[in-house]
């Protein structure tokens, strides 16, 4: 996390005064289940790299990995894993 | 140079956003505030003025388009009242939230229901917590004055927030008045030109309206709570500054027959002309009962209001809405908390009057204020909220 700001150093009205600032926010410490991909299960299918909503399944070549900065773990991904390569383990 | 014109409460409404050099109008009709929109799209119809009227399909609509035009950097003006003002409510918060300097009209009109479209507070009231400066006018002279002035304040750097002028549904909407007005050239060198300081444009992007979380919704909050305090001070000036070319001066707090007196009536709108006029009958008789009437309602005026009541042991403080289930009126528990937090013992009672545009009879006006005399020097008072006129 980085160190809150006080009421005098930010912009007015909840303004964000440049663009592409999402990737400063990680809502990576939102998560409470965290998935965890087994590298001998998965046939790199990409299902889970096109289902996740963030997206924080990140294409490395030859399969995928979780990119953890970002992940919410809301468990789709494991949900959705065609061969079960996916489970959700308790931060 | 000045000159003298009739105009109706709407139409000096209309007619000082004409002056203004407005950008966008996007407004609904709606009575008693239907005059103000329909004059200025003949003023737009007829090429008077430079700016876009968006014709929308609800209050809920007009504010949207214009906080979207005001975020443009545009200089934005709209009308409503009533239920109109009830359907923009989710919005007026947006407005102040994002910092959206609007001026904006309200002809003070009853809430349903029953259905009623004659005066009284209710809608203001009903939206008083909304955030944005709210200005109480008595006359078709002080709609226009104010609209003007608030353009000026609500607009500048420090302050950013939308200014409510509100006008008393057909008292003064729709009744006709002499009042003074200034030249066009003499408004746009007095408003000026809007200087945005961040504004909507492709060239360079900025996120408006993004979620905001636990840890950072507080000090947003704050921030807005302290541009509206402050917003007193810019008020101050543009009153100052408004006086230079006007010759008209107004403050937060307008005074009346407080010479002498130890007993004054609070009051807002137009409402203050007859406790004025009341006021100048009893002083024949040689009782001095002042009128105290805040042109500005938020922020709550404290350095003005209580040095108008300096010398006062009592008062009547008149309501022109009813806040439900409450102990007292919005108007009298601000009058309160402010003499309670400076230590002054006055005695104040509440009267609830002029609901869906009831008449406050000068014979009415003037029970009141000698009920306010007659406490002066009384041990016990009624402290009872008094409905005037009420049936029983």
């Amino acid at each position: 996390m980085s160190v809150l700001k006080g009421w005098r150093e930010i912009p007015i009205g909840g303004l964000i005064l440049e663009g592409r600032t999402a990737r400063e926010y990680k809502t990576g410490d939102w998560r409470v289940f965290k998935p965890v991909i087994d590298k001998e299960k998965c046939i790199g299918c990409l299902i889970c790299w096109i289902y996740c909503p963030e997206p924080a399944i990140l294409r490395v070549e030859p399969k995928v990995e979780v990119d953890y900065d970002y992940c919410k773990g809301c468990g789709i991904c494991a949900q959705e894993c065609p061969v079960k390569a996916i489970s959700m383990v308790e931060e | 140079m000045a000159k003298t014109i009739g105009l109706s409460g709407d139409q000096a409404a209309a007619y000082a956003a004409k002056q203004c050099d407005v950008d966008v109008v996007a407004a609904y009709p709606i009575t008693p505030q239907t005059i103000i929109v329909e004059e200025y799209s003949n003023y737009v119809a007829d090429g008077e003025v430079d700016s876009e009227f968006i014709c929308v399909e609800s209050e809920h609509s007009a504010m949207s388009a214009c906080i979207g035009a005001s975020l443009t950097g545009a200089r934005v003006f709209t009308a409503t009242a009533s239920q109109g003002l009830a359907l923009m409510h989710e919005m007026l918060y947006v407005a102040s939230g994002l910092r959206c300097p609007i001026v904006m009209c309200v002809a003070n009109r009853a809430l349903s229901a029953p259905l009623n479209i004659h005066c009284d507070h209710s809608d203001m009231m009903g939206s008083r917590d909304c955030g944005w400066i709210q200005v109480f006018a008595e006359n078709a002279q002080e709609v226009y004055d104010w609209i003007i002035q608030s353009f000026r304040f609500a607009e500048d750097e420090d302050v950013l927030l939308p200014a409510a002028v509100n006008l008393d549904g057909f008292t003064l909407s729709h009744a006709l008045e002499d009042l003074v007005v200034l030249e066009d050239a003499e408004v746009r060198d007095f408003v000026g030109v809007r200087k945005p300081k961040y504004w909507l444009t492709p060239g360079k992007p900025i996120t408006v309206g993004a979620a905001v979380l636990p840890d950072y919704y507080m000090e947003i909050k704050y921030q807005q709570e302290d541009a509206l305090q402050r917003s007193i001070m810019k008020i101050r000036e543009v009153n100052e500054l408004f006086e230079k070319a006007s010759g008209r001066r107004y403050k937060a707090v307008d005074t009346y027959g407080l010479e002498g007196a130890e007993a004054a009536v609070v009051c807002l709108g137009s409402t203050a002309g007859t406790a004025k006029v009341v006021s100048d009958t009893l002083r024949e008789k040689g009782c001095n009962v002042g009128v105290v009437k805040p042109w500005i309602y938020r922020p709550f005026p404290v350095e003005e209001f209580l040095d108008s009541v300096k010398n006062v042991k009592s008062l009547a403080v008149l309501e022109r809405t009813i806040s439900f289930g409450a102990p007292n009126g919005p108007l009298f528990n601000d009058v309160l908390a402010t003499l309670y937090k400076a230590g002054r013992q006055v005695k104040v009672f509440n009267a609830v009057y002029g609901l869906g545009g009831r008449d406050i009879s000068p014979h009415e006006m003037e029970t009141l204020m000698m009920d306010a005399y007659e406490n002066i020097e009384a041990e016990e008072f009624d402290k009872k909220v008094k409905f005037i006129g009420v049936r029983g």
